[in-house]
Protein backbone atom coordinates (compact mmCIF):
# COMPACT_ATOMS: atom_id res chain seq x y z
CA UNK A 1 0.00 0.00 0.00
CA UNK A 2 1.48 3.43 -0.94
CA UNK A 3 2.10 5.84 2.32
CA UNK A 4 -0.05 8.29 0.99
CA UNK A 5 -2.92 5.60 0.91
CA UNK A 6 -1.79 4.66 4.45
CA UNK A 7 -1.65 8.34 5.94
CA UNK A 8 -5.19 9.68 4.48
CA UNK A 9 -7.48 6.42 4.92
CA UNK A 10 -6.56 6.26 8.53
CA UNK A 11 -7.00 9.78 8.67
CA UNK A 12 -10.47 9.01 7.69
CA UNK A 13 -10.93 6.41 9.27
CA UNK A 14 -9.60 8.69 12.26
CA UNK A 15 -12.84 10.88 11.25
CA UNK A 16 -15.09 8.52 10.53
CA UNK A 17 -14.95 7.41 14.01
CA UNK A 18 -15.06 10.52 15.55
CA UNK A 19 -17.72 12.15 13.86
CA UNK A 20 -19.81 8.72 14.52
CA UNK A 21 -18.86 8.86 18.32
CA UNK A 22 -20.44 12.74 18.18
CA UNK A 23 -23.60 12.00 16.24
CA UNK A 24 -24.44 9.94 19.36
CA UNK A 25 -24.27 11.97 21.99
CA UNK A 26 -27.33 13.87 23.54
CA UNK A 27 -26.29 17.27 22.19
CA UNK A 28 -28.44 19.58 20.22
CA UNK A 29 -29.53 18.53 16.82
CA UNK A 30 -27.34 20.98 14.88
CA UNK A 31 -24.14 19.56 16.60
CA UNK A 32 -25.22 16.50 15.69
CA UNK A 33 -25.64 17.23 12.27
CA UNK A 34 -22.11 18.32 12.30
CA UNK A 35 -21.01 15.48 13.61
CA UNK A 36 -22.22 13.40 10.71
CA UNK A 37 -21.25 15.63 8.31
CA UNK A 38 -17.52 14.80 9.73
CA UNK A 39 -18.32 11.11 9.71
CA UNK A 40 -18.92 11.13 6.25
CA UNK A 41 -15.77 13.22 5.10
CA UNK A 42 -14.23 10.50 6.95
CA UNK A 43 -15.45 8.18 4.39
CA UNK A 44 -15.09 10.24 1.34
CA UNK A 45 -11.45 10.29 2.51
CA UNK A 46 -10.87 6.80 2.59
CA UNK A 47 -12.32 6.23 -0.98
CA UNK A 48 -10.51 8.98 -2.19
CA UNK A 49 -7.57 7.43 -0.15
CA UNK A 50 -7.79 4.49 -1.83
CA UNK A 51 -8.20 5.39 -5.79
CA UNK A 52 -4.56 7.45 -5.14
CA UNK A 53 -2.26 5.72 -7.44
CA UNK A 54 0.59 7.56 -6.84
CA UNK A 55 2.30 10.98 -8.34
CA UNK A 56 3.53 8.82 -11.58
CA UNK A 57 0.23 7.53 -12.42
CA UNK A 58 -3.87 8.43 -13.35
CA UNK A 59 -6.50 7.57 -10.10
CA UNK A 60 -8.77 5.91 -10.62
CA UNK A 61 -11.95 7.89 -11.16
CA UNK A 62 -14.60 5.37 -9.78
CA UNK A 63 -14.33 6.48 -6.29
CA UNK A 64 -14.02 10.12 -7.34
CA UNK A 65 -17.81 9.86 -8.88
CA UNK A 66 -18.81 7.81 -6.26
CA UNK A 67 -17.68 10.96 -3.61
CA UNK A 68 -18.96 13.42 -6.15
CA UNK A 69 -22.72 12.17 -5.44
CA UNK A 70 -22.23 12.19 -2.22
CA UNK A 71 -20.65 15.01 -1.53
CA UNK A 72 -24.21 16.45 -3.24
CA UNK A 73 -26.57 14.15 -1.53
CA UNK A 74 -24.77 14.59 2.12
CA UNK A 75 -25.13 18.55 1.47
CA UNK A 76 -29.25 17.83 0.25
CA UNK A 77 -29.18 15.48 3.55
CA UNK A 78 -28.07 18.12 5.49
CA UNK A 79 -30.46 21.06 4.65
CA UNK A 80 -33.52 18.58 4.98
CA UNK A 81 -32.29 18.10 8.48
CA UNK A 82 -32.08 21.63 9.13
CA UNK A 83 -35.10 22.52 7.84
CA UNK A 84 -36.48 19.68 9.92
CA UNK A 85 -34.83 20.67 13.03
CA UNK A 86 -36.07 24.27 12.06
CA UNK A 87 -39.98 23.03 12.12
CA UNK A 88 -39.52 20.58 14.93
CA UNK A 89 -38.09 23.74 17.64
CA UNK A 90 -41.38 26.12 15.87
CA UNK A 91 -43.82 23.60 17.37
CA UNK A 92 -41.74 22.68 20.46
CA UNK A 93 -42.13 26.53 20.96
CA UNK A 94 -46.14 26.24 20.64
CA UNK B 1 14.63 12.88 0.08
CA UNK B 2 11.82 13.81 -2.13
CA UNK B 3 9.44 10.96 -1.02
CA UNK B 4 9.97 11.88 2.61
CA UNK B 5 8.77 15.62 2.31
CA UNK B 6 5.70 14.43 0.32
CA UNK B 7 5.18 12.46 3.49
CA UNK B 8 5.84 14.32 6.07
CA UNK B 9 3.34 17.36 4.01
CA UNK B 10 1.03 14.23 3.78
CA UNK B 11 0.87 13.48 7.68
CA UNK B 12 0.54 17.50 8.32
CA UNK B 13 -2.58 17.62 6.35
CA UNK B 14 -4.38 13.85 7.35
CA UNK B 15 -3.34 15.53 10.83
CA UNK B 16 -4.56 18.33 10.57
CA UNK B 17 -7.98 17.71 9.02
CA UNK B 18 -7.69 14.73 11.82
CA UNK B 19 -7.77 17.65 14.79
CA UNK B 20 -9.94 19.99 13.05
CA UNK B 21 -12.81 17.12 12.85
CA UNK B 22 -12.44 16.13 16.74
CA UNK B 23 -12.52 20.19 17.51
CA UNK B 24 -15.77 20.33 15.41
CA UNK B 25 -17.21 17.27 17.28
CA UNK B 26 -15.76 18.14 20.49
CA UNK B 27 -16.74 21.94 20.48
CA UNK B 28 -19.19 23.00 23.25
CA UNK B 29 -20.19 26.30 21.62
CA UNK B 30 -22.07 25.73 18.28
CA UNK B 31 -21.07 28.93 16.64
CA UNK B 32 -17.26 27.52 16.96
CA UNK B 33 -18.22 24.67 15.70
CA UNK B 34 -19.47 25.94 12.85
CA UNK B 35 -16.95 27.90 11.35
CA UNK B 36 -14.35 25.33 12.45
CA UNK B 37 -16.70 22.94 9.88
CA UNK B 38 -16.13 25.93 7.25
CA UNK B 39 -12.16 25.71 7.96
CA UNK B 40 -12.62 22.10 7.57
CA UNK B 41 -14.14 22.02 4.48
CA UNK B 42 -11.67 24.12 2.91
CA UNK B 43 -9.09 21.79 4.04
CA UNK B 44 -10.63 18.45 2.59
CA UNK B 45 -11.04 21.07 -0.54
CA UNK B 46 -6.57 20.90 -0.41
CA UNK B 47 -6.60 17.27 0.13
CA UNK B 48 -8.98 16.52 -2.47
CA UNK B 49 -6.21 18.35 -4.62
CA UNK B 50 -3.60 16.62 -3.10
CA UNK B 51 -5.10 13.10 -3.77
CA UNK B 52 -4.94 13.75 -7.70
CA UNK B 53 -8.79 14.75 -7.42
CA UNK B 54 -9.55 18.06 -8.87
CA UNK B 55 -13.03 17.75 -10.11
CA UNK B 56 -13.82 16.72 -5.75
CA UNK B 57 -11.50 19.83 -4.80
CA UNK B 58 -13.47 22.26 -6.97
CA UNK B 59 -16.57 20.23 -5.45
CA UNK B 60 -16.08 20.88 -1.92
CA UNK B 61 -14.91 24.11 -2.29
CA UNK B 62 -18.09 25.09 -3.74
CA UNK B 63 -20.22 22.59 -1.89
CA UNK B 64 -18.52 21.47 1.48
CA UNK B 65 -16.68 24.97 2.55
CA UNK B 66 -19.33 27.19 1.01
CA UNK B 67 -22.95 26.33 0.84
CA UNK B 68 -22.84 24.11 3.60
CA UNK B 69 -21.35 27.05 5.66
CA UNK B 70 -24.24 29.64 4.42
CA UNK B 71 -26.71 26.82 5.66
CA UNK B 72 -25.41 26.49 9.06
CA UNK B 73 -24.49 29.68 9.60
CA UNK B 74 -28.46 30.85 8.94
CA UNK B 75 -29.39 27.63 11.26
CA UNK B 76 -27.25 28.92 13.71
CA UNK B 77 -28.69 32.17 14.15
CA UNK B 78 -32.23 30.96 14.96
CA UNK B 79 -30.24 28.46 17.44
CA UNK B 80 -31.84 29.05 21.14
CA UNK B 81 -29.33 30.18 23.79
CA UNK B 82 -27.02 26.77 24.62
CA UNK B 83 -28.73 24.40 26.99
CA UNK B 84 -27.35 21.91 29.20
CA UNK B 85 -26.32 18.84 27.71
CA UNK B 86 -28.66 16.10 29.91
CA UNK B 87 -26.20 13.78 31.73
CA UNK B 88 -26.11 10.31 30.37
CA UNK B 89 -26.01 6.78 32.23
CA UNK B 90 -22.42 4.97 32.25
CA UNK B 91 -24.90 2.64 29.98
CA UNK B 92 -25.04 4.89 27.29
CA UNK B 93 -21.82 5.98 27.11
CA UNK B 94 -20.45 2.54 27.06
CA UNK B 95 -23.14 1.34 24.69
CA UNK B 96 -22.40 4.32 22.08
CA UNK B 97 -18.62 3.88 22.14
CA UNK B 98 -18.84 -0.44 21.86
CA UNK B 99 -20.99 0.67 18.44
CA UNK B 100 -18.55 3.21 17.26
CA UNK B 101 -15.31 0.57 17.79
CA UNK B 102 -17.49 -2.26 16.43
CA UNK B 103 -18.51 0.02 13.20
CA UNK B 104 -14.54 1.23 13.10
CA UNK B 105 -13.58 -1.64 13.40
CA UNK B 106 -15.25 -2.84 9.95
CA UNK B 107 -14.32 0.48 8.17
CA UNK B 108 -10.37 -0.63 8.97
CA UNK B 109 -10.86 -4.10 7.96
CA UNK B 110 -12.11 -2.65 4.79
CA UNK B 111 -9.93 -0.09 4.23
CA UNK B 112 -7.20 -2.84 5.00
CA UNK B 113 -8.79 -5.43 3.05
CA UNK B 114 -10.49 -3.75 -0.15
CA UNK B 115 -10.93 -6.10 -2.61
CA UNK B 116 -9.39 -5.06 -5.93
CA UNK B 117 -8.84 -1.53 -5.27
CA UNK B 118 -5.09 -1.38 -4.00
CA UNK B 119 -3.32 -3.26 -6.35
CA UNK B 120 -4.76 -1.84 -9.65
CA UNK B 121 -3.21 0.03 -11.83
CA UNK B 122 -4.26 2.52 -14.05
CA UNK B 123 -3.16 1.02 -17.10
CA UNK B 124 -5.77 -1.36 -17.15
CA UNK B 125 -8.14 0.45 -15.48
CA UNK B 126 -11.54 -0.55 -17.79
CA UNK B 127 -12.85 3.35 -17.66
CA UNK B 128 -9.69 4.96 -19.13
CA UNK B 129 -9.75 2.06 -21.86
CA UNK B 130 -13.33 2.82 -22.67
CA UNK B 131 -12.82 6.50 -22.40
CA UNK B 132 -12.99 6.78 -26.02
CA UNK B 133 -16.43 6.00 -26.50
CA UNK B 134 -17.77 7.55 -23.57
CA UNK B 135 -18.18 11.20 -25.89
CA UNK B 136 -16.14 12.99 -23.29
CA UNK B 137 -12.44 12.99 -21.97
CA UNK B 138 -13.12 13.90 -18.76
CA UNK B 139 -13.27 10.33 -16.79
CA UNK B 140 -14.79 11.32 -13.87
CA UNK B 141 -17.86 13.05 -15.84
CA UNK B 142 -17.65 9.83 -17.88
CA UNK B 143 -18.52 7.61 -14.96
CA UNK B 144 -21.47 10.11 -13.63
CA UNK B 145 -23.12 10.39 -16.92
CA UNK B 146 -22.17 7.46 -19.20
CA UNK B 147 -20.83 4.40 -17.31
CA UNK B 148 -22.93 4.92 -14.10
CA UNK B 149 -25.75 7.16 -14.71
CA UNK B 150 -27.98 5.13 -13.09
CA UNK B 151 -26.45 6.85 -9.89
CA UNK B 152 -26.67 10.32 -11.10
CA UNK B 153 -30.01 9.62 -12.22
CA UNK B 154 -30.63 8.39 -8.62
CA UNK B 155 -28.96 10.91 -7.23
CA UNK B 156 -31.39 13.79 -8.91
CA UNK B 157 -34.18 11.79 -7.63
CA UNK B 158 -32.54 12.77 -3.82
CA UNK B 159 -32.11 15.83 -4.76
CA UNK B 160 -36.11 16.42 -6.07
CA UNK B 161 -37.09 14.39 -2.72
CA UNK B 162 -35.24 17.17 -0.54
CA UNK B 163 -36.58 19.99 -2.62
CA UNK B 164 -40.17 18.74 -1.75
CA UNK B 165 -39.52 17.85 1.68
CA UNK B 166 -38.19 21.91 2.03
CA UNK B 167 -41.09 22.96 0.09
CA UNK B 168 -43.52 20.70 2.58
CA UNK B 169 -42.04 21.19 5.97
CA UNK B 170 -39.70 24.56 5.38
CA UNK B 171 -41.18 27.77 6.44
CA UNK B 172 -40.37 31.10 4.73
CA UNK B 173 -37.17 32.81 6.02
CA UNK B 174 -37.80 35.86 7.30
CA UNK B 175 -35.65 39.35 7.98
CA UNK B 176 -34.35 40.05 4.47
CA UNK B 177 -32.37 43.11 4.68
CA UNK B 178 -31.54 45.29 1.81
CA UNK B 179 -28.61 45.50 0.97
CA UNK B 180 -25.89 48.30 2.04
CA UNK B 181 -23.65 50.37 -0.47
CA UNK B 182 -20.66 47.60 0.14
CA UNK B 183 -22.75 44.32 -0.63
CA UNK B 184 -24.60 46.31 -3.43
CA UNK B 185 -20.81 46.66 -5.50
CA UNK B 186 -19.96 43.00 -3.96
CA UNK B 187 -23.40 41.56 -6.16
CA UNK B 188 -23.02 43.77 -9.11
CA UNK B 189 -19.52 42.28 -9.48
CA UNK B 190 -20.19 38.68 -8.03
CA UNK B 191 -23.41 37.74 -9.61
CA UNK B 192 -22.57 37.98 -13.04
CA UNK B 193 -19.32 36.40 -12.66
CA UNK B 194 -20.71 33.57 -10.64
CA UNK B 195 -23.16 32.76 -13.53
CA UNK B 196 -20.23 32.94 -15.76
CA UNK B 197 -18.72 30.74 -14.10
CA UNK B 198 -21.22 28.08 -13.59
CA UNK B 199 -21.77 28.05 -17.51
CA UNK B 200 -18.02 27.98 -18.23
CA UNK B 201 -17.70 24.97 -15.06
CA UNK B 202 -20.75 23.08 -16.97
CA UNK B 203 -18.91 23.27 -20.38
CA UNK B 204 -15.34 22.23 -19.83
CA UNK B 205 -16.77 19.55 -17.33
CA UNK B 206 -16.41 17.16 -20.48
CA UNK B 207 -12.83 17.55 -21.26
CA UNK B 208 -11.38 19.28 -17.82
CA UNK B 209 -12.21 19.11 -14.43
CA UNK B 210 -15.85 20.63 -13.58
CA UNK B 211 -19.22 19.27 -14.17
CA UNK B 212 -22.62 19.63 -13.59
CA UNK B 213 -22.55 19.51 -9.78
CA UNK B 214 -19.75 22.13 -9.33
CA UNK B 215 -21.59 24.34 -11.90
CA UNK B 216 -25.17 24.37 -9.67
CA UNK B 217 -23.33 24.87 -6.88
CA UNK B 218 -21.79 28.42 -8.17
CA UNK B 219 -24.87 28.90 -9.66
CA UNK B 220 -26.74 28.39 -6.32
CA UNK B 221 -24.24 30.91 -5.00
CA UNK B 222 -25.16 33.77 -6.77
CA UNK B 223 -28.69 32.92 -5.89
CA UNK B 224 -28.04 32.83 -2.48
CA UNK B 225 -25.99 35.85 -2.76
CA UNK B 226 -29.29 37.73 -4.35
CA UNK B 227 -31.56 36.51 -1.25
CA UNK B 228 -28.59 37.71 1.13
CA UNK B 229 -29.08 41.04 -0.61
CA UNK B 230 -32.64 41.38 -0.36
CA UNK B 231 -33.78 40.26 -3.31
CA UNK B 232 -35.56 37.33 -3.22
CA UNK B 233 -37.68 37.38 -6.64
CA UNK B 234 -34.28 37.58 -8.15
CA UNK B 235 -32.74 34.45 -6.30
CA UNK B 236 -35.33 33.17 -6.86
CA UNK B 237 -38.04 32.80 -9.37
CA UNK B 238 -41.46 32.11 -8.82
CA UNK B 239 -43.56 29.55 -7.61
CA UNK B 240 -44.91 28.26 -10.98
CA UNK B 241 -41.39 28.62 -12.71
CA UNK B 242 -39.07 27.08 -9.74
CA UNK B 243 -41.27 23.92 -10.05
CA UNK B 244 -40.32 23.91 -13.59
CA UNK B 245 -36.44 24.62 -12.54
CA UNK B 246 -36.23 21.36 -9.41
CA UNK B 247 -38.08 18.92 -11.91
CA UNK B 248 -35.94 20.40 -14.68
CA UNK B 249 -32.83 17.63 -14.05
CA UNK B 250 -35.27 14.63 -13.68
CA UNK B 251 -37.40 15.18 -16.36
CA UNK B 252 -34.06 15.80 -18.47
CA UNK B 253 -32.88 12.67 -17.33
CA UNK B 254 -35.98 10.52 -17.74
CA UNK B 255 -36.85 11.67 -20.98
CA UNK B 256 -33.13 11.17 -22.53
CA UNK B 257 -33.23 7.67 -20.97
CA UNK B 258 -36.84 7.60 -22.25
CA UNK B 259 -35.59 8.46 -25.88
CA UNK B 260 -32.38 5.73 -25.82
CA UNK B 261 -35.10 3.18 -25.05
CA UNK B 262 -37.26 4.46 -27.93
CA UNK B 263 -34.20 4.14 -30.42
CA UNK B 264 -33.98 0.26 -29.59
CA UNK B 265 -30.97 0.66 -26.79
CA UNK B 266 -31.65 -0.26 -23.11
CA UNK B 267 -32.08 2.58 -20.91
CA UNK B 268 -29.76 5.77 -21.00
CA UNK B 269 -27.33 3.42 -23.45
CA UNK B 270 -26.74 6.70 -25.81
CA UNK B 271 -25.93 6.29 -29.84
CA UNK B 272 -22.37 6.96 -30.38
CA UNK B 273 -23.13 9.81 -32.57
CA UNK B 274 -25.27 11.84 -30.00
CA UNK B 275 -22.84 10.93 -26.51
CA UNK B 276 -21.32 14.74 -26.25
CA UNK B 277 -24.52 16.53 -26.68
CA UNK B 278 -27.30 14.21 -24.78
CA UNK B 279 -24.60 14.19 -22.02
CA UNK B 280 -24.99 18.12 -21.78
CA UNK B 281 -28.35 18.24 -21.75
CA UNK B 282 -28.73 16.53 -18.86
CA UNK B 283 -25.98 18.12 -17.18
CA UNK B 284 -27.93 21.57 -18.22
CA UNK B 285 -31.13 19.95 -16.71
CA UNK B 286 -29.11 18.88 -13.46
CA UNK B 287 -27.38 22.60 -12.85
CA UNK B 288 -30.57 24.24 -12.72
CA UNK B 289 -32.04 21.64 -10.55
CA UNK B 290 -29.54 21.51 -8.38
CA UNK B 291 -29.17 24.90 -8.29
CA UNK B 292 -32.76 25.56 -7.64
CA UNK B 293 -32.90 23.33 -4.79
CA UNK B 294 -29.50 24.66 -2.92
CA UNK B 295 -31.39 28.33 -3.18
CA UNK B 296 -34.77 26.66 -2.11
CA UNK B 297 -33.24 24.70 0.95
CA UNK B 298 -31.21 28.38 1.85
CA UNK B 299 -34.26 30.24 2.00
CA UNK B 300 -36.48 27.91 3.98
CA UNK B 301 -39.14 26.77 1.47
CA UNK B 302 -42.87 28.30 1.30
CA UNK B 303 -43.72 31.17 -0.56
CA UNK B 304 -41.86 34.40 -1.83
CA UNK B 305 -42.06 36.93 0.71
CA UNK B 306 -44.33 39.64 -1.31
CA UNK B 307 -46.81 36.40 -1.66
CA UNK B 308 -50.31 36.00 0.15
CA UNK B 309 -50.89 33.26 2.43
CA UNK B 310 -53.06 31.95 0.06
CA UNK B 311 -50.12 31.12 -2.08
CA UNK B 312 -47.79 29.58 0.70
CA UNK B 313 -50.66 26.60 0.84
CA UNK B 314 -50.60 26.11 -2.44
CA UNK B 315 -47.02 25.98 -2.50
CA UNK B 316 -47.29 23.27 -0.10
CA UNK B 317 -49.87 20.84 -1.82
CA UNK B 318 -46.60 20.29 -4.24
Amino acid sequence: MLSATLIYGLSGLGLFVVGLYGALRPESLLARVLAVNVSSAGVFLMLVALAYRGNDQLPDPLPHALVLTGLVVAISATALALVLERRLREWGDD
Amino acid sequence: MNMLLWNLFDCVLALLALVLGWRVVSSHDLKRAVVLFIAFGLLMSLIWARLAAPDLALAEAAIGAGLTGALLLSALRQQPASSESPVRSLMDVYGSLVLVLVLGGVMAWALFAAPGMVQGSSSNNPIYLQLEQSGVSNPVTAVLLNFRAYDTLLEIAVLFCVAIGVLAFGRERQHVMPAGPLLGVLMRVLVPLLVVMSSYLLWVGAHAPGGAFQAGAVLAAAGILLHLGGMPTLGMPGPLNLRWLLIAGLACFLLVGLATMLNGASFLTYPQAWTSVLILLIETGAVLSIAATLVLAYRGGGAPLDQPQGEGSHEERL
